[in-house]
C-alpha cells in the first residue's frame, strides 16, 4: 500500500516525514528508505505516472494550438508539467513590483515528482570555487562545506540517476570519478560548428552533462558503490536499473519519459524507494505548517487533504521539508508559535532571505553554412550535446562583474513547430507563395540559439515574506516577493549578449534582432529560469543562517531542509544535481543520528 | 513591440525541455514568459494523449465569408507545388480558426488582428478590383499582397495591414509545417526510435566546412 489516503497516514507511525516529491524529496526518501527508515512522503499535487501518461511520439498537429505554450501549460501542451506554472489557479502570490526589473515570478508544479518531470536534465557539478564564493571575492556567502565533502555525493547521484558527459579537466568544472559518467551523445553539425568557431575566440566547447541514459546503467558495478554493505538495497537498485531503458534518441525530454531513460523523481527515485516497502506516499496533501512540541522539537506536520478539504495532522521523529525553496520557506513562516512568533527556525530572521534565481539572457543567429543541410536525423539527446563552461576565471578583475556563466546552445532540424518558418521577413524580404516555400526549406535548421545561465549573488533586496492579507483557496497565507538585481547580474547579462554576438559572427552568421548592450534589458526577469534557491541558507553561524552544514535547522533539532532552500549561493551550474547530492548527504546525517538515537 | 518580444510570444515551446532553452528540438523556441492571467482554456491538466480536433475545446469563429478569405490568403502564402499541397488542403484554415478562437491572451490579440485584417483585405479588394479578396484572380491578390508582405518596407498607409500579413503568414506557415505533409516538405526525419544516434553524415559535415 505505498500510495495511501490522508486518513490512513494519520494512523501510522513514521521515522521521517518528507514534504515534497521532487529532486530533494525524492532523493531524501530514496536514501532514507534504502537504509531502512520508515518514511511518509507528502505531495501537494496529484499522483502522476510517467509510464502511462507521457505523450511520447505525439506531434504538434495532434495538440490544441499546435502544442504552443499557454497560461494553462506554459511550456507547451505536451510538457510534462500538469497543474503547474508561474500561476497556479487558486494559489496566488504577491509581487511588490510588476516591472521586469523588480519582479519575481514563482514557478510551481503541483504533481508527484514536481518539476523534475519536465526539467532540462542539465546536471553540472558546482566546483570548489562555488562553495567558497565569499572567500574568493568578498561577495555573498560561503557554504559551510567544501567541494571535497560534496564530491562523493555527486558521484553517487551520477551513478544512480545516470548522467552523460565527459571530464574536461577545466577550471572549477569538476571531473567525476572514473565510471560515474555515461558516454556523451554524438554532437550535431551545429554543435560542431559552434565548437570550431568559438575555439577561435578562446571559448571552450565541451560535451554537456545531462541526466539521460545514453546506455543502460552499469547496475552490476554500481549497486555496491551506491549501497556498500546493504545487500537488500543493492538488489532493489540493481533490479530497478535493469528496468530503465536507454535513450532511443527521439521525443523531447521535457515531456517526461515513459521508458525511464532520463531522470525524473517519478521514474528514478520513487520506484526503488517504494520497492523497499518502507515508503508511504500521500498525494493531494497541502502542507502548511510544521507542528512543534513542548520540548521544542518538531512533532509532525499539518496539511489539508485536497480531496476531502479536511485538515490533517501526521507525526514522525524527524521532519524534512523539500517542498521547493520558497514553498519550504512559506511553511516555516506560517508555522508560528510563542517560541517562534516570526516563523519556525527563524531566530536568525533569515528565513525568506536571499532568494536567488539564475541570470538568463538569450540571442539567436542565422548561419548560412547551416542552410539547406542534407536531411538527417538531428533529434539527438533532445539538447545540450555540448556546452560552454565559464572560461574567464582569470579575467575576473577586469570584467566589471563577479562570477560567471555557462552557455547552453542548440540548433538543427528539430521537429517542426509553430515557429519553424515564422519571422523570416528579415531574411526573405517578405516572400510568400512558391518563393516562401523555398525559403522555408532553405532556412529550416539554419538557426542557432544561445542561452546564458549565470550566477546571481544573493542580496538583501531579493526575499519573500508572508503577505499580511492574501490567502490561497485553502486559507493558507501566501508569499509576497521582493526582487532586485545588482549590477553584477545585469553587467553579466550584457556580457552574455556580446559573447553570443561574437560567436554568431565567428560562425559567419547574422544576429537575429540585435545584441542588447543594456544589461537591465538583456536579463530575464527573476524566476524566469526556474532555478529558485535560497531562502533558508546554510551557514557556520546560527545568527546569520537558518541551517547548519547538515541542512538541520539551528533552532529545531529534528527539522531538516533538503531542497534548494539551504543553498548559500547559486553558481551558474543548474541546481538540480546539487540539490540531489546535498539531499543524499543530509539524509546520511539523519540516518547516522537515528542510529545514535539522537532522533 | 520589438522583434524579440514578438518572437517570444508568437513562437512557443511546443516541444522544448525547459532549462534547455528554446533549442532542444525545434530550432527556434523562445522561453515562455509568465502569463499575466489565467484563461479558461483546456485547463492545467488536459488529456494529453487524446488527439485534438479544432472546435472541440472552444467554439470556432469564422463565418463563411471569413473562411473564404482565410482559404484564399493561406493558399496564396502556401500554394501547392511539386513537393507538397497547399495550406488549406491540409487543414490549416481549421487551425487558424481554432487559433483565433482560443480563450488565451495571445490568441485574443490575434483574433482582432486577423478579423480586422480580413475586413481590410476585402475593402481594399473592392476598392481596387470591385470584388472581395477571395473572388479575385491570383494576379490581383498578389498586387495587393505585394504592398503589405514586408512590414519593413511597406508604405505607412499599409502599416497595419502589413502587421496583419506578417502574423497571418507566420500562423499559416506554422500550421502547415506542423502537419505530416509539412514535415515531409522540410524533410524532417526524426521522431522515430533509433538503436543508436550516429551524428551527422559526412556530406553534412562537408557542407558546413567541418570535414
Amino acid at each position: 500500500m505505498p500510495f495511501i489516503t490522508a486518513t490512513a497516514a494519520t494512523q501510522e507511525t513514521y521515522d521521517v516525514i518528507v514534504v515534497g516529491s521532487g529532486a530533494g524529496g525524492g532523493q531524501t526518501a530514496y536514501t532514507l528508505t534504502m537504509d531502512g527508515a520508515r518514511v511518509l512522503m507528502l505531495e501537494a499535487g496529484r499522483h502522476y505516472d510517467p509510464v502511462s501518461e507521457t505523450p511520447m511520439f505525439q506531434t504538434p498537429d495532434m495538440a490544441p494550438l499546435r502544442g504552443i505554450g499557454t497560461s494553462d501549460k506554459p511550456f507547451g501542451f505536451y510538457d510534462a508539467t500538469v497543474d503547474g506554472g508561474w500561476q497556479v489557479p487558486g494559489e496566488p502570490y504577491v509581487q511588490t513590483s510588476k516591472e521586469d526589473s523588480g519582479r519575481f515570478d514563482w514557478w510551481r508544479a503541483r504533481m508527484l515528482g514536481g518539476r523534475t518531470n519536465h526539467w532540462g536534465r542539465i546536471s553540472l557539478r558546482n566546483g570548489p570555487y562555488d562553495f567558497k564564493p565569499y572567500s574568493r571575492d568578498g561577495l555573498g556567502f560561503d557554504w559551510p562545506i567544501s567541494y571535497e565533502e560534496m564530491a562523493p555525493y555527486y558521484d553517487k547521484v551520477e551513478l544512480l540517476v545516470g548522467v552523460y558527459g565527459s571530464n574536461s579537466g577545466l577550471e572549477n568544472t569538476p571531473d567525476s570519478s572514473p565510471g560515474c559518467l555515461l558516454p556523451p551523445p554524438k554532437p550535431k553539425v551545429s554543435d560542431l560548428l559552434v565548437a570550431a568557431r568559438a575555439a577561435k575566440l578562446g571559448i571552450p566547447v565541451v560535451p554537456g552533462h545531462r541526466a539521460v541514459l545514453t546506455q543502460q546503467l552499469d547496475w552490476k558495478n554500481s549497486q555496491a558503490k551506491l549501497h556498500p554493505g546493504n545487500p537488500a538495497a543493492q538488489k532493489i537498485i540493481a533490479d530497478d536499473m535493469q528496468r530503465r531503458a536507454a535513450c532511443f534518441w527521439a521525443t523531447p525530454c521535457g515531456r517526461g519519459c515513459s521508458i525511464r531513460a532520463n531522470y525524473q523523481s517519478t521514474t528514478v527515485h520513487l520506484p526503488p524507494a517504494l520497492a523497499t516497502g518502507k515508503l508511504d506516499i500521500v498525494t493531494d496533501a497541502m502542507v502548511h505548517e510544521v507542528t512543534l512540541g513542548k520540548d521544542g522539537r518538531a512533532t509532525g506536520v499539518g496539511f489539508i487533504d485536497r480531496i476531502t478539504r479536511q485538515q490533517r495532522h501526521v507525526t514522525a521523529r524527524v521532519v524534512v521539508l523539500a517542498a521547493s525553496a520558497c514553498e519550504s520557506v512559506r511553511i516555516l513562516l506560517n508555522s508560528k508559535s510563542t517560541r517562534f512568533p516570526h516563523g519556525l527556525a527563524n531566530s536568525s530572521g533569515k528565513v525568506g532571505k536571499y532568494i536567488m534565481d539564475t541570470v538568463g539572457s538569450s540571442l539567436d543567429g542565422q548561419v548560412p553554412l547551416l542552410e539547406s543541410m542534407p536531411p538527417h536525423n538531428e533529434d539527438a539527446a533532445s539538447g545540450h550535446q555540448m556546452y560552454v563552461p565559464w572560461w574567464l576565471y582569470k579575467d575576473a578583475a577586469k570584467l566589471g562583474f563577479a562570477r560567471g556563466y555557462h552557455i547552453e546552445f542548440g540548433g538543427g532540424k528539430g521537429m517542426p513547430g509553430l515557429g519553424t518558418a515564422a519571422e523570416l521577413e528579415w531574411l526573405t524580404g517578405g516572400s510568400y507563395g512558391a518563393k516562401f516555400k523555398q525559403d522555408a526549406r532553405r532556412y529550416y535548421g539554419s538557426f542557432v540559439g544561445f542561452d546564458g545561465r549565470g550566477e546571481m549573488i544573493p542580496n538583501e533586496h531579493s526575499y519573500c515574506e508572508i503577505d499580511p492579507e492574501v490567502k490561497d483557496k485553502w486559507g493558507i497565507p501566501v508569499l509576497r516577493f521582493h526582487w532586485k538585481w545588482s549590477e553584477h547580474e545585469t553587467r553579466q547579462a550584457a556580457h552574455m549578449q556580446k559573447t553570443f554576438g561574437e560567436i554568431i559572427e565567428a560562425m559567419g552568421g547574422r544576429v537575429q534582432g540585435r545584441v542588447e548592450t543594456d544589461g537591465a534589458k538583456a536579463i530575464a526577469p527573476g524566476g524566469s529560469i526556474i532555478h529558485e534557491v535560497g531562502g533558508a541558507i546554510m551557514g557556520a553561524d546560527a545568527k546569520t543562517s537558518v541551517t547548519n552544514s547538515s541542512c538541520q535547522t539551528w533552532d529545531v533539532d529534528n527539522l531538516y531542509l533538503t531542497d534548494g532552500a539551504p543553498f548559500a549561493s547559486n553558481a551558474d551550474k543548474n541546481p538540480t544535481l546539487t540539490i540531489m547530492a546535498n539531499a543524499w548527504r543530509a539524509s546520511d546525517r539523519i540516518l547516522e543520528r537515528m542510529r545514535r538515537k539522537e532522533l | 513591440m520589438d522583434r524579440r518580444t514578438t518572437l517570444k510570444w508568437i513562437v512557443a515551446a511546443a516541444a522544448s525541455a525547459p532549462s534547455l532553452g528554446r533549442f532542444a528540438l525545434a530550432g527556434q523556441q523562445p522561453p515562455p514568459r509568465p502569463a499575466a492571467r489565467i484563461a479558461r482554456g483546456y485547463g492545467t491538466d488536459p488529456k494529453l494523449l487524446d488527439p485534438n480536433k479544432p472546435g472541440a475545446l472552444w467554439p470556432l469563429t469564422f463565418t463563411k465569408r471569413q473562411r473564404l478569405a482565410a482559404t484564399a490568403l493561406s493558399d496564396l502564402i502556401i500554394p501547392a507545388d511539386d513537393v507538397s499541397p497547399s495550406a488549406s488542403a491540409v487543414g490549416v484554415v481549421d487551425f487558424l480558426d481554432e487559433w483565433i478562437s482560443a480563450p488565451y491572451e495571445r490568441q485574443e490579440g490575434d483574433r482582432k488582428l486577423v478579423l480586422d485584417g480580413f475586413k481590410w483585405l476585402d475593402r481594399e479588394s473592392v476598392r481596387r478590383f470591385s470584388r472581395p479578396f477571395a473572388a479575385l484572380a491570383v494576379a490581383q491578390q498578389t498586387a495587393i499582397c505585394d504592398d503589405i508582405c514586408n512590414a519593413a518596407t511597406a508604405k505607412p498607409r499599409f502599416a497595419q495591414a502589413a502587421k496583419f500579413f506578417a502574423r497571418y503568414r507566420d500562423l499559416t506557415a506554422g500550421g502547415f509545417y506542423t502537419t505530416p505533409q509539412g514535415r515531409k516538405d522540410l524533410q524532417y526525419v526524426g521522431n522515430m526510435p533509433l538503436s543508436s544516434f550516429d551524428g551527422p553524415p559526412p556530406e553534412a559535415l562537408r557542407k558546413a566546412g567541418l570535414a
